[in-house]
């Protein structure tokens, strides 16, 4: 192959146009005034002021924000740590053939598809301490229970939301990793004697590594945003002991109208999202690719 | 090391009512100690649903599996001790090479020195040595292959090795040698190997015996020499052999064997029940004569194919086809010409409703 008879044909740009616009318009241009507002100082709609990199500098020293950013990471860890061994459980109990696992997996699937907001409140009403199913119960069990009160309480509910919420994610991606084993590997694991343990560790979880990566991905970005049900069940209370990065930058911007703060904020929030994903992939693909390449020394 | 017994019948469907609903007819049949056998059979036949009933990974829908005259019909591959290697390799991705050939050693709880030293063996046989230490993820599909023929072979107290096509992903070469090696093994061991094949060249060159199967029916159990001289069926006939025996359609009576307008005399010391048989003649016997000899028939030769080592000769008469197999040096007449062709010998088989008569 050389480049000597390819032809020069520049009129192919034109055909890029339409994906450039398109995208300028749902991505470029709002990011763009995002920054504008970053770097200015709006008093009134006719007066406004350039700051440069004051919010910026004002924001990343603002302690509220220390303490929004170390829950939300608390948060997202804990989800983590939670919904993945509990997903992979789920997926290892579900049925693989016949019509229950059809049934099966139309009721795991049932809670992703409740819409957020509604979500928040199913758990606002099961958690109240006077109504609710849920927090009735631990009230009579003699559990002074009360997420609007106790900080810890309105944690332990947030989390338990999110992880009724989204377990069933992790545990169909898991389900679609252990499907696609062959049935060789079972047989030869019959014949090797492997108990089942070994099976889970040899043959089933290096299988579903793929998976589970995207599940990692998924789970961490998407609660790293969490914003509608906690927003629902707790406005971010008792205190602030509920305020995740998303409710944070929202009472920055709509609710102190502080558009050049939350403006800085935004695009700092966005970059760490993207940072913490690239490190995320990078280091899982590491994983994935490790023993190849071990393998091929 | 275990004698198996089978007397058994396999359907994968509830209340088989005919033939064509089981996958293994029912079938009485003894594996001894210490043999080396081939499963042979086209695709469907049933040999691979056989090796599972044998292994314990599926339970016969009737009868009874027996090792050394202890009934094993309900226990696990794990409670028969049996080791079996499948057509695609499978090997654990996230283990060494040495830790895949031990895992089986590792979950019977051998000791370390136990398994230091058979791992070892295994690898020297399978010259896996170089690799040891490496992670199996990776490797090629022969070496992958090559780990899962160690991890059947590595158990020094197995009842039976069974093989499920295991070469069937290996490239040409290497297969002859691995299967060279697997017969050395069997010779060293004294293992019992079972291997299911649909290549008969494998078949032949592996096994004392080999079992012909075909639709769930097992059609002869012997020797290779045996399948070749005395096929017990015309399938076997059919399917030992390149090409395959030739048969022809005759009448028998008093006078002789009469084959269309011709009577030919039947081989001497001979009695052959009256009616209508099948004479089959492998393409090896099928030898050129002189005019007139009796038990020769004359044909047209239809077709000349020096395959190098032989010469292979299509002719005809009377509208049947029939393959001779020439010596290399052998004088060829051109297509058109007549030959006389040796059909009735010591060599010829007599089939009276596809089975052989005696």
């Amino acid at each position: 192959m050389s480049t000597l008879n390819k032809p020069v044909n520049q009129r192919a740009w034109l055909l890029v146009l339409p994906v450039l616009i398109c995208v300028a318009f749902s991505a470029i241009l709002p990011l763009m005034t995002v920054v504008n507002y970053s770097v200015q100082d709006i008093i009134s709609p006719d007066r406004r002021v350039f700051v440069g990199t004051e919010w910026f500098a004002a924001i990343m020293r603002d302690p509220e924000l220390h303490g929004a950013l170390g829950r939300q990471l608390i948060f997202s860890l804990a989800v983590l740590a939670v919904e993945l061994p509990l997903g992979i459980l789920l997926a290892l109990a579900m049925p693989a053939h016949g019509w229950k696992s059809s049934v099966v997996l139309v009721l795991v699937s049932l809670s992703l598809l409740i819409p957020w907001n509604v979500v928040g409140t199913i758990w606002q009403i099961f958690a109240r301490s006077d109504i609710g199913l849920m927090g009735a119960f631990l009230q009579w069990m003699g559990i002074d229970y009360s997420y609007t009160g106790n900080a810890v309480h309105a944690w332990f509910t947030v989390l338990l939301m999110d992880v009724w919420h989204w377990t069933p994610l992790v545990g169909l991606l898991a389900y679609a990793g252990l499907r696609s084993i062959p049935d060789a590997f079972y047989q030869a694991a019959a014949i090797d004697s492997a108990s089942k343990f070994a099976v889970f560790r040899y043959i089933q979880l290096p299988k579903m590594r793929a998976v589970l990566m995207i599940a990692v991905l998924l789970r961490f970005m998407d609660s790293f945003m969490i914003y509608t049900e906690p927003f629902v069940l707790t406005g971010g209370g008792p205190g602030n002991a509920t305020t995740f990065l998303s409710q944070f930058l929202t009472q920055k911007a709509v609710g102190q109208f502080d558009l050049g703060p939350a403006a800085a904020f935004s695009l700092i929030y966005f970059l760490i999202i993207l940072l913490l994903c690239f490190i995320l992939y990078n280091g899982m693909q590491r994983v994935g690719t490790q023993e190849v390449a071990v393998a091929r020394d | 090391m275990a004698r198996i017994d089978l007397d058994l019948a396999h359907a994968y469907k509830h209340g088989p009512t005919h033939d064509g609903d089981f996958a293994l007819l029912p079938l009485k049949m003894t594996f001894e100690d210490g043999g080396a056998y081939a499963l042979l059979g086209p695709s469907g036949c049933g040999k691979t649903t056989m090796l599972n009933i044998m292994s314990g990974l599926l339970a016969p829908s009737q009868g009874t599996v027996h090792f050394d005259g202890r009934d094993v019909t309900r226990t696990t591959p794990q409670q028969r001790n049996i080791a079996q290697v499948f057509q695609f390799p499978v090997i654990y991705d996230s283990m060494t090479v040495a830790e895949n050939l031990g895992f089986p050693l590792r979950n019977r709880r051998f000791s370390k020195e136990v398994i230091r030293k058979r791992v070892g063996d295994i690898a020297e046989m399978l010259e896996l040595s170089a690799i040891l230490q490496q992670k199996a993820a990776g490797l090629t599909v022969d070496a992958r292959q090559k780990i899962s023929l160690g991890r059947g072979l590595v158990r020094p107290d197995v009842s039976a090795v069974l093989f499920d096509e295991p070469l069937t992903v290996i490239d040409p070469l290497l297969k002859w040698q691995l299967r060279r090696k697997l017969k050395q093994i069997h010779r060293e061991l004294k293992l019992t190997l079972i291997y299911v094949t649909h290549d008969q060249v494998e078949a032949l060159t592996f096994a004392d015996q080999v079992l012909v199967m075909t639709r769930g029916r097992s059609v002869q159990l012997g020797a290779p020499e045996a399948l070749f001289e005395r096929p017990s069926h015309t399938f076997v006939g059919h399917f030992i052999g390149s090409p395959g025996m030739n048969f022809l359609p005759v009448q028998v009576d008093g006078s002789g064997i009469h084959l269309g307008e011709m009577c030919l005399a039947a081989p001497p010391g001979r009695v052959l029940p009256h009616g209508a048989l099948k004479l089959g003649i492998r393409p090896e016997y099928l030898g050129l004569v002189a005019a007139h000899t009796p038990g020769a028939v004359a044909m047209t030769v239809s077709r000349v194919h020096d395959v190098g080592t032989h010469i292979l000769l299509s002719v005809g008469f009377a509208g049947h086809a029939l393959k001779a197999r020439l010596d290399a040096d052998a004088v060829v007449n051109a297509p058109g010409d007549t030959v006389w062709l040796q059909v009735v010998s010591e060599h010829s088989c007599f089939y009276k409703d596809e089975e052989l008569v005696p």
